[in-house]
């Protein structure tokens, strides 16, 4: 902790960002996609951490509470809504998944 | 240079996130996945935020990814075999690298973060952060105080999501034939 600037934290951050989109743009399997975003969901974390340990003050720590928390009510209800998918139409692969565009 | 201990979790989170992200196997995926998050626990410890370090080990690499370990077994999805193609793979790069390099040129060399020369050190805090108790202690004054509604909104929530994944998971004979 004695060397690490607020810049270094926010990189970090930003690049952990920037690889879930990646993944989200990338990746065709539903499931993969959903735990990307996640990744994004935890560097947006991972930056009010730092904001909030620098800047000396709880709020934004309390933010992320709220942030988890709201995260795992949200994996619930996608992984239910996949689920629902799967059962219906047998696959979790988002380009066999056109009904709407034909 | 940052302190060693950052460097070392910093290339443990990323190396995982990118394994999350081009493993072609969704287990393996989801292994990247549990050890990114560790990764980001690891990062909140640096930043003395021992509490929220402690959540995300237990909520996020426990419960959620037990979930998602759980649901990609119960789905048992194909995978896909071969390489990426190429259209994907030129998006996915061409996304990375120009975000990358935004992401470095904003906080590294734009001067917008203020403490932006390395070896800065964070402002020592009010409280002595070696003491999980306390720390737990500030964070549950300020949900009962500060932040009370959103605290209640936040219950209100998991209710919400406990009662709209019980009625999603239910067998629904005549949506489901």
């Amino acid at each position: 902790m004695e060397n690490t600037s607020l810049a270094h934290h926010l990189i970090l951050a930003g690049l952990l960002f920037v690889l879930g989109l990646t993944g989200v743009l990338m990746r065709r399997n539903l499931l993969v996609v959903y735990m990307c975003l996640e990744l994004m969901l935890a560097a947006a974390t991972l930056a009010l951490v730092a904001f909030s340990r620098f800047n000396r003050t709880m709020d934004g720590a309390v933010l992320v509470f709220f942030v988890i928390t709201v995260a795992a009510a949200e994996v619930a209800v996608g992984l239910a809504l996949i689920v629902a998918l799967f059962r219906k139409r047998g696959t979790v692969q988002s380009d066999a998944l056109t009904t709407l565009r034909d | 240079m940052p302190d060693g201990l950052f460097i070392f979790f910093a290339a443990l989170t990323l190396g995982a996130a990118l394994l999350l992200v081009l493993s072609r196997n969704a287990v393996t995926s989801a292994m990247g996945m549990i050890l990114a998050l560790v990764g980001v626990a690891a990062d909140f410890f640096l930043l003395d935020a021992y509490f929220l370090g402690v959540l995300q080990v237990l909520v996020y690499a426990g419960a959620v990814m037990v979930l998602f370990l759980f649901i990609i077994m119960l789905l048992d999805t194909e995978d896909a075999t071969g390489a990426y193609p190429w259209k994907t793979a030129a998006l996915g790069l061409a996304t990375f690298f120009l975000l990358a390099a935004g992401v470095l040129w904003l906080f590294h060399w734009s001067g917008a973060v203020s403490p932006v020369k390395a070896g800065a050190t964070p402002p020592e805090l009010s409280v002595n952060p070696a003491e999980f108790v306390t720390a737990a202690k500030a964070f549950g004054r300020l949900l009962y105080t500060k932040y009370l509604l959103p605290l209640e909104i936040a219950g209100f929530l998991l209710l919400v999501a406990l009662v709209g994944v019980v009625s999603l998971s239910k067998d629904n004979p005549e949506t489901n034939a």
